[in-house]
């Protein structure tokens, strides 16, 4: 059951503070409303897992591991991998996260990250199938948040994508169904990168990548994955309030301005 | 194991869906006000094939009494499949779906609910899918709307909600299941007609930028559209009963 | 200043009632310029003042309302009631009479225990506290007698009536006594279980047409139909 969430424990004055700088053009950390915090990205820092990434953005950190294993297909998809992503908000990360099964906002977290990879065919999954009906690789994403300052969504989604980008697997031939590992390694097949775009309503101005303090002050927020095609391949829109048509249409157009930017930098750091 | 096949087309050559619908229709909608006894308010939706049921308590003393907020009512919001509810039986546990879904459901309706009205109290909303082929949140949305201005909870406006997605490369209305599983975008849409707000959004797909900007267009006209029937759906029943009253006065007047 | 519906016109949340001068009363809210509907209802106009009288809602406690209520909790120094709100209320032992404090807890369910009914009256709510309610004064105290029902509280008002119009009316034909609650609940007692069924239907009856024209007579009609008065 999900229930309201309880109150941001800002004072209302620190929250008068935000949204009025906002409405005169200016963030808390002196940046733009269209700026991201400064993104930083570690790639193959976890030699046991397949990919792995870390992210830091502003002071959110996030680090995502891949593996990749085999397994049994889904019946209605018998010669395609599986794409798997997992979200943990472990509790080191913040005051307010408990020790526990996935809550609500780790699995909102996951499967809005999901929906990015694999509407957009990040990963081209026939490539990954061993024996059609029986055997197929299974691509592991596991995303931590190690610490919350703000917009989860978006450091996890650029933390998969370079991760995934950053994956090897070791060459494999199929004989008689069963895989054969040869030695050397393969970048597993990405097709695609799609990007995760946050942007949050504050006031009456949309501003992207919310810090923590922004996130606890905004009515809503809108998440858009970019392909690259420019095309929008998953949409999420979270929060307590709404947004009128007219902010949804901006925020997407935001969205797929920005997304160029931040696909470069990942592709730069997972080279 | 039921075994479904992969439809040969979607749309055929007269531009008609699988159920013989136009791409820009919805399907056949019922509202029921008022059907359960002991919930303060309830609904049930049929939309094509979707049977859902919700319920609302409340507002009503918040247990434990930690979990109340000091200034408004919690929401609480609870939608869950039944086992019986899909092709395939779906184990009654909560899956990560009916979590997250729990969750963007509540978004879409707290925008629209007074919850200052009664602070340290909770607002419960059980959603409950019999039957499902499609869009259930979006029923769901437009059935706990109902639910909630049928107990009584004061409501800021009534939430409509209906999807709108792209099969064989054109932009169609409300998808059934085998629509959504072999179309090519999905996308919820959940509207507060009179304040042109939007309360939930979420999309999987590929949309370029001018076709999500054309299906948010459809989106929100459909929602409309639904409120109309949700109005008719709240009033019917009040008014019945007062033409009912009134048609037996003029007939013993007329005596 | 634009009225955007005709006087009892039923609304439902969300749709507007009002533009320009109008004052917001019960059941609407205030948006910029302009007065919307918040629950389903009968729109009313009283000089400016633009209100809805709503089908259903649940009760909220006012100061000096009766209610009748049942209790569920024994406590230290008072008991927990029951008013069908969506607040429990507190009855301090205080607020009974001619007992002395302190009270152990043994001689506190002699006077009221878990399970009975008490007609009671309000004395404080606000938003930050639960209502307290007394059982001091003529007519409280517990109920020993009689059935209860339980309707709307959005209906009491109609149950009443003008001037108290349709009670009198009510507890003359049917001979009953009738305490009504303004929480929804009440307590009908009569000389025959006869008479308290007639009343019973009558109440009921009440509250499904209370927005209907003509209602007292044909309430009027039916128990002397019923009772062959």
């Amino acid at each position: 059951m999900s229930s309201t969430p309880q109150i941001s424990p800002m004072a209302r004055i620190e929250q008068r503070t935000i949204v009025d700088m906002i409405s005169h053009g200016k963030r808390i950390d002196e940046r733009s409303l269209t700026d991201y915090r400064d993104l930083k990205i570690e790639v193959g820092i976890i030699e046991k897992a397949n990919g792995s990434a870390q992210v830091f953005l502003g002071k959110t950190k996030v680090m995502v591991g891949v593996k990749v294993e085999t397994g049994d297909p889904f019946p209605d998809t018998p010669n395609e991998g599986i794409l798997t992503v997992n979200a943990e908000l472990v509790p080191l990360a913040s005051p307010s996260f408990e020790p526990g099964p996935p809550d609500e906002k780790s699995i909102e977290l996951a499967r809005v990250v999901d929906r990015g990879l694999r509407e957009s065919k990040a990963i081209d999954l026939e490539q990954l199938c061993v024996e059609a009906g029986k055997k197929v690789f299974v691509v592991f994403v596991d995303v931590y948040v190690l610490d919350h300052d703000g917009n989860l969504i978006d450091a996890s989604a650029i933390a998969s994508l370079a991760a995934l980008l950053n994956a090897r697997m070791s060459n494999y031939e199929i004989r008689d169904g069963e895989v054969i590992y040869k030695p050397g390694y393969k970048p597993l097949p990405i097709k695609n990168r799609p990007i995760t775009v946050t942007i949050a309503k504050i006031g009456n101005s949309l501003v992207i990548d919310p810090c923590l303090e922004e996130e606890q002050v905004m009515s809503a927020r809108l998440t858009a994955a970019i392909e690259d095609s420019g095309r929008v391949c998953a949409m999420q829109k979270g929060g307590m309030e709404g947004l009128t048509i007219e902010e949804v249409k901006a925020a997407v157009q935001i969205a797929s301005r920005k997304a160029n930017e931040i696909r470069e930098k990942i592709s730069e750091a997972a080279k | 194991m039921f075994q479904e096949k992969r439809p040969e087309r979607l749309i055929d050559l007269n531009g008609s869906r699988l159920d013989g619908r136009k791409l820009d229709q919805l399907r056949q909608i019922k509202l029921e006000v008022g059907i359960l006894d002991k919930a303060n308010g309830s609904a049930y939706v049929e939309q094509g094939r979707n049977r859902i049921l919700v319920a609302v308590y409340g507002p009503r003393e918040a247990h434990p009494k930690h979990i109340a907020l000091p200034d408004r009512a919690v929401v609480r919001c609870r939608y869950h499949m039944a086992p019986f509810s899909t092709e395939e039986r779906k184990s009654p546990a909560p899956s990560r779906r009916e979590m997250e879904l729990s969750k963007v459901i509540r978004e879409a309706l707290e925008p629209a609910i007074l919850s200052e009205y009664y602070p340290r109290t909770t607002i419960d909303i059980f959603i409950e899918v019999l039957q499902s082929d499609g869009g259930t949140r979006c029923a769901a949305i437009t059935g706990a709307s109902l639910a909630l201005a049928d107990a009584g909870i004061p409501m800021k406006s009534l939430v409509s909600a209906c999807a709108v997605g792209k099969i064989e490369g054109q932009i169609a209305l409300d998808l059934s299941d085998l629509e959504d599983k072999y179309g090519e975008a999905d996308m919820p849409v959940a509207f507060m007609p009179s304040f042109n707000t939007i309360t939930l959004v979420q999309m999987d797909g590929a949309f370029t930028l001018e076709e999500f900007s054309k299906a948010l267009d459809i989106a929100a006209e459909s929602c409309k559209q639904i409120h109309e029937m949700q109005k008719t759906a709240l009033k019917g029943k009040y008014l019945s009963i007062k033409e009912e009253v009134e048609k037996e006065e003029s007939e013993e007047a007329g005596e | 200043m634009t009225l955007h519906v005709e006087k009892k016109q039923m609304v439902a949340p969300g749709e507007i009632v009002a533009e320009g001068g109008y004052f917001a009363g019960d059941n609407v809210y205030k948006e910029d310029d302009k007065i919307f509907a918040s629950r389903v209802g009968l729109v009313e106009v009283v000089g400016n003042r633009v209100l809805v009288v709503p089908i259903k809602g649940c009760y909220v406690p006012y100061v000096d309302d009766p209610v009748i209520g049942r209790i569920v909790d024994v406590g230290m120094s008072g008991w927990s009631v029951d008013i069908n709100a969506p607040y429990p209320a507190m009855l301090p032992a205080s607020e009974t009479f001619g007992h002395r404090q302190p009270f152990p807890k043994a001689d506190l369910t002699k006077i009221f225990d878990v399970g009975d009914l008490v007609l009671a009256k309000v004395i404080a709510f606000d938003r930050t506290r639960d209502p307290l309610i007394t059982v001091k004064g003529p007519g409280f105290g517990k109920a020993t007698s009689g059935r209860v029902v339980e309707i709307s509280p959005t209906k009491i008002p109609r149950l009443i009536g003008r001037k108290g119009s349709m009670i009198s009316m009510l507890k003359k034909e049917t001979g009953c006594q009738i305490m009504v609650g303004q929480n929804g609940i009440i307590l009908v007692s009569g000389k025959s279980s006869e008479n308290e069924r007639v009343a019973v239907s009558a109440i009921y009856m009440i509250e499904r047409e209370a927005h209907t024209r003509g209602l007292t007579d044909r309430i009027l009609e039916m128990i002397r139909k019923e009772l062959g008065g």
